[in-house]
């Protein structure tokens, strides 16, 4: 063989390896509207307490069944959103949306977030509503880093930035929901665009 | 000289098998059907080379039923990896020896 054969071995075995283990259709352009979603629910959300007559949440009460409601609209939009680009993404790069990597990325991804909602539902029920904000961007980061590993490597540092805020969140509880808004708003626009121009364009 | 040329593994010395150790290195197993998409071989190509791989020892079969569907997956042995390692540097040596 001539070291040309080798040079192409090697290239091979590069792209194998990638693509054997890394899932690379993620959408970046989803990433940036679901950040737009989070800044309009967010808005919606603050002006809904603003006018509530109090400047905090309570867990009875037709403001709190809004904001939640809110809340999953985002987030059933945002979730819409990346399956459709990324779908879409896909198919144009010829890689599968269903196989045994992207569940692999999945289970990853779902496991921590679930453990995440569930045990924030439970603190809300013994009325401990101080650290919701904190908890939620702590725990959708480590979702995030434990899934990167399976797909593209921008998907940690959004991982560790929001694992950050988290914690900034919890030693400043008053200011969740502006944490809530740069980590879930601004970071998926700044991550998305980001993304987008790296991985999207051409 | 020599001493890359021995590092050069035959058994790696085909475009598939050096496809299948590739995907085993960065994938804790990879079933039949998985290999078979990835590298675009056909069933008598990638089985004729998986049980070549499979008889140097460099890679381990697990056979086993979901549902009622045979499933194989394939693992990368210590000894695959190590070796694959090996050819990998031998081959980066190569060429920048050129």
């Amino acid at each position: 063989m001539s070291s040309e054969d080798y040079l192409k071995d090697i290239s091979e075995i590069k792209t194998l390896m990638s693509k054997s283990s890394r899932f690379i259709s993620l959408s970046g352009l989803s990433g940036i509207l679901a950040g737009i979603y989070a800044l309009i629910g967010a808005g919606y959300a603050y002006w809904l307490v603003s006018n509530s007559g109090r400047d905090y949440l309570i867990l009875e009460g037709k403001t709190f069944k809004l904001v939640i409601l809110t809340l999953l609209i985002v987030g059933l939009f945002s979730i819409g959103t990346a399956i459709f680009l990324t779908t879409k993404k896909a198919k144009k790069n010829e890689e599968k949306i269903w196989d045994a990597l992207t569940k692999r990325l999945l289970t990853s991804f779902i496991v921590p977030l679930l453990a995440g909602g569930i045990y924030i539902i439970i603190i809300l029920k013994q009325q401990r509503y101080g650290q919701t904000g904190a908890l939620m961007l702590l725990f959708y980061g480590l979702a995030l880093l434990n899934a990167s590993k399976y797909t593209l490597g921008d998907i940690k540092y959004l991982g560790y930035t929001q694992i950050v805020l988290g914690l900034l969140c919890a030693v400043f509880p008053g200011y969740g929901f502006w944490f809530w808004v740069v980590g879930f708003g601004f970071m998926h626009i700044i991550y998305g665009a980001a993304m987008y121009y790296k991985y999207d364009r051409n | 000289m020599k001493n890359i040329i021995l590092n050069i593994n035959k058994a790696f010395d085909h475009r598939i098998r050096l496809g299948i150790m590739s995907v085993l290195m960065v994938n804790e197993y990879a079933d039949f059907n998985t290999l078979k998409e990835l590298l675009g071989a056909t069933d008598g190509n990638l089985a004729s080379h998986t049980k070549a791989l499979e008889k140097v020892e460099f890679i381990r079969v697990e056979k086993q039923f979901i549902g009622r569907k045979p499933n194989t997956k394939y693992i990368a042995t210590d000894l695959g990896k190590q070796e694959f390692k090996k050819h990998i540097d031998a081959l980066e040596k190569l060429i920048k020896n050129k």
